[in-house]
This record gives structure tokens, C-alpha cells and sequence, in this order.
């Protein structure tokens, strides 16, 4: 699909989003809602106290909607499934550039998870839910991370560029 | 009508939850379409390659910009019942530089990360793996890093409220910046795309 077009469609849900529910769109806060969730039923004491996790459990989450992040990405992974599926895209394999190992490439991914998860963590959100739903909100501090983000992104381009080029 | 719904009560909890899975399902779709579950396509936006990421995540702004001005011009929605994320000037900066180094190393971004999962590659469920063990690593170095994440705050802070002008002048001038943008996109990669090196390689061109 023409990008633009795709970019349309994504502006029309996430104001859809504004419109039904008065909130955008967000990942990485059904990350924290995971992890918060993995620490209780490892180390409750733990997870009950560090605030962090203790923000999104029990009775001191945010509101009753702190699971809504978890459906919305539960339906971000059903629709980019079924997307695939009927596009002829659902592959098991592994996206890298041709001089890089798989092996080498899972190890970025990961390393490149970890990180972006402290990150966003630190800025209270990701592409999702600063970038795209704070932005479209004109908020200062999305626009920030937004400038930020692409800068470091481009500024540590070429240690990575092994990877993809 | 009057918007937002909810916040307006039009339905409970429970409805809540099914528009979550309804709008998740129709942005994981349009996610998927626009080529954003594939790490070497969002990877080209760092080599100047393949501008999608920038194409998608601008039209998607910018749509939703014309959108909100829109139906709160007509009335039909209460801007000031919407949630904006609020402002902490310091901490977003940072958090901003180390995710950016992040996605350039993972080719992913969180939301994107769960598509390229969900379609079967491998990479995908490295950075779902990678953003929970990130997650993790923040919050255990909580009591550390809690003076840098409440800096600076600044609350629900606009561009507009920022610089003093209308919703509407800042709106008009972000979506001029991005078609000028766009434009600008599509010639960048004329100039980097491979196919044009190869041609080059041919000699059956500049």
C-alpha cells in the first residue's frame, strides 16, 4: 500500500481513538503492563512497591483503563496478522541486510529492544504514544522526542549500517 | 453529537475495551500495509533508502491534525476533555536520544515490533523480548534514574500555548512544512534508492 495512504488510514484510527475514547494510541505502555504483571507473580512484595510496576497493578494502577494499552496491542498484533495473511506476507524468517549473520542480526534486535524499552520508559512513551498520539496533539515535550529520537537515530546510523546495507 | 465518547459516558468499561481491540486491530493493519512490520524497510529511513517510516508517520500526523481542528471547529468534539500527554522537558529529550539509538539497532519500534511478531519474523520477537527486559532494567533502576524522570515538568503544554498562537495557524503550518517535507522525501530517495546506483553502475544514467 502506498505509505501515504497507510499513514492516512492510521491518522483516521488514532483520531477515531480521540473521538471514542478522548485518548490516542500507545505499545509501550502494554510493555509496562507486562512487566508489571511478569514482577507480581514473581516477587509481589517487589512489584507492589517499586512504583514502576506498582503503577500499573492492583488498586494503585492509573484508572480502571490501564489495560487498555494491552487490547489495543493485543488488536495491533491481530491486524498486522491478518493484513499478512491476506497479502501473502506471513513468512517465518528473519528481516536484515545481506552481510549479517541471523545470528548477529537477533542479538541487535534484541540489544536494540532493550534499549529503546529504557527509553521509552524514560520519555513515557515511543513512537506510538509520543510521537504519533502525542505529536497529533501538538504537545511540546512529544515534539522533543520526536526530534531527539530521528537525530540519535541518524547519529548512530553508521555503527549499524553492517547491519542493513 | 459530542465527543469524546467516553468521557462524555456514552458507554462503560467493558465497551471501552472492545473499541481497544477494534482500533488495535485496524492500526495493526494498516501498520502491516504501509510495510512498517518489516525491519529492513523501517531501517531504510536511517539510510535514506525508503522514507516510509517518515511518509506514514507524517500523513498519519497530519491527517489527524486536520481531523481534530476539524470536527472541534464544528463542535462536535471537546479538545479539552482529550488527554495530552504531559511535558517533562528533560527527561523526553534523553528518553528520545536513547530510543532513537535503540530503533536504529532493532530496526523496530514497539508497536511495529509486535507486527513484524505477529507475521512470523523471528527479529520481531527479539525487540518484543528486548523492549520487556528494557522495561525491566528502567524500573529496577528506578530509585536511580526517579530524580532525572520527574525533571523539568511542565504539564499538558501545546505548541500553541508554548509560542502564544492559535491552534489552527500551528495546525496549517505543520501540515505546509509537511507537504514541502514530502516533496523533499520523495526526491532524497531518487537520490539514495539502490536501484539507482545500479543504474548507475550501468552507466545508463547520472
Amino acid at each position: 500500500m502506498n505509505p501515504y495512504l497507510a499513514g492516512v488510514g492510521i491518522g483516521l484510527v488514532l483520531l477515531g481513538a480521540f473521538v471514542i475514547m478522548g485518548r490516542g494510541l500507545g505499545a509501550s505502555g502494554a510493555f509496562s503492563s507486562a512487566a508489571a504483571a511478569g514482577m507480581a507473580s514473581v516477587a509481589p512484595e517487589r512489584a507492589a512497591t517499586l512504583e514502576p510496576y506498582a503503577a500499573y497493578l492492583g488498586d494503585e494502577r492509573r484508572g480502571p483503563l490501564s489495560d487498555w494499552l494491552v487490547i489495543e496491542i493485543l488488536g495491533v498484533t491481530i491486524g498486522g496478522f491478518v493484513s499478512a495473511w491476506g497479502a501473502g506476507r506471513l513468512r517465518r524468517g528473519v528481516e536484515k541486510g545481506p552481510r549479517v549473520s541471523n545470528r548477529a542480526r537477533l542479538l541487535y534486535a534484541f540489544g536494540g529492544g532493550t534499549i529503546m524499552g529504557v527509553g521509552a520508559k524514560l520519555a513515557r512513551g515511543c513512537t506510538s504514544g509520543q510521537a504519533l498520539t502525542g505529536g497529533a496533539l501538538l504537545s511540546v515535550g512529544s515534539w522533543i522526542f520526536i526530534i531527539a529520537a530521528f537525530a540519535a537515530a541518524y547519529a548512530a546510523s553508521p555503527l549499524f549500517r553492517r547491519q542493513w546495507t | 453529537m459530542n465527543a469524546p465518547l467516553y468521557e462524555i459516558g456514552a458507554f462503560g468499561e467493558t465497551g471501552a475495551l472492545v473499541f481497544a481491540l477494534g482500533l488495535g486491530i485496524v492500526f495493526g493493519w494498516f501498520l502491516e500495509r504501509g510495510g512498517m512490520g518489516n525491519a529492513n524497510k523501517l531501517a531504510g529511513q536511517f539510510y535514506l533508502t525508503d522514507l516510509a517510516v517518515f511518509k506514514v508517520m507524517f500523513s498519519a500526523i497530519v491527517t489527524t491534525l486536520l481531523g481534530l481542528y476539524w470536527l472541534s471547529r464544528l463542535g462536535w468534539l471537546d479538545l479539552p476533555l482529550v488527554f495530552v500527554p504531559p511535558t517533562y522537558l528533560v527527561p523526553q529529550l534523553l528518553g528520545g536520544v536513547v530510543f532513537g539509538v535503540g530503533f536504529v539497532m532493532g530496526g523496530l519500534c514497539p508497536g511495529t515490533s509486535c507486527v513484524s511478531a505477529s507475521t512470523g519474523r523471528t527479529d520481531g520477537f527479539m525487540v518484543v523480548g528486548g523492549m520487556l527486559f528494557g522495561v525491566f532494567v528502567f524500573n529496577e533502576m528506578f530509585p536511580l534514574l526517579e530524580g532525572v524522570y520527574r525533571a523539568t515538568p511542565r504539564g499538558p503544554l501545546t505548541i500553541p500555548e508554548l509560542i502564544g498562537v492559535p491552534f489552527g495557524v500551528v495546525v496549517f503550518a505543520v501540515v505546509a512544512i509537511a507537504l514541502v517535507a514530502f516533496v523533499a522525501a520523495e526526491k532524497v530517495e531518487l537520490h539514495f534508492r539502490p536501484a539507482v546506483r545500479s543504474g548507475e553502475a550501468l552507466g545508463d544514467g547520472r
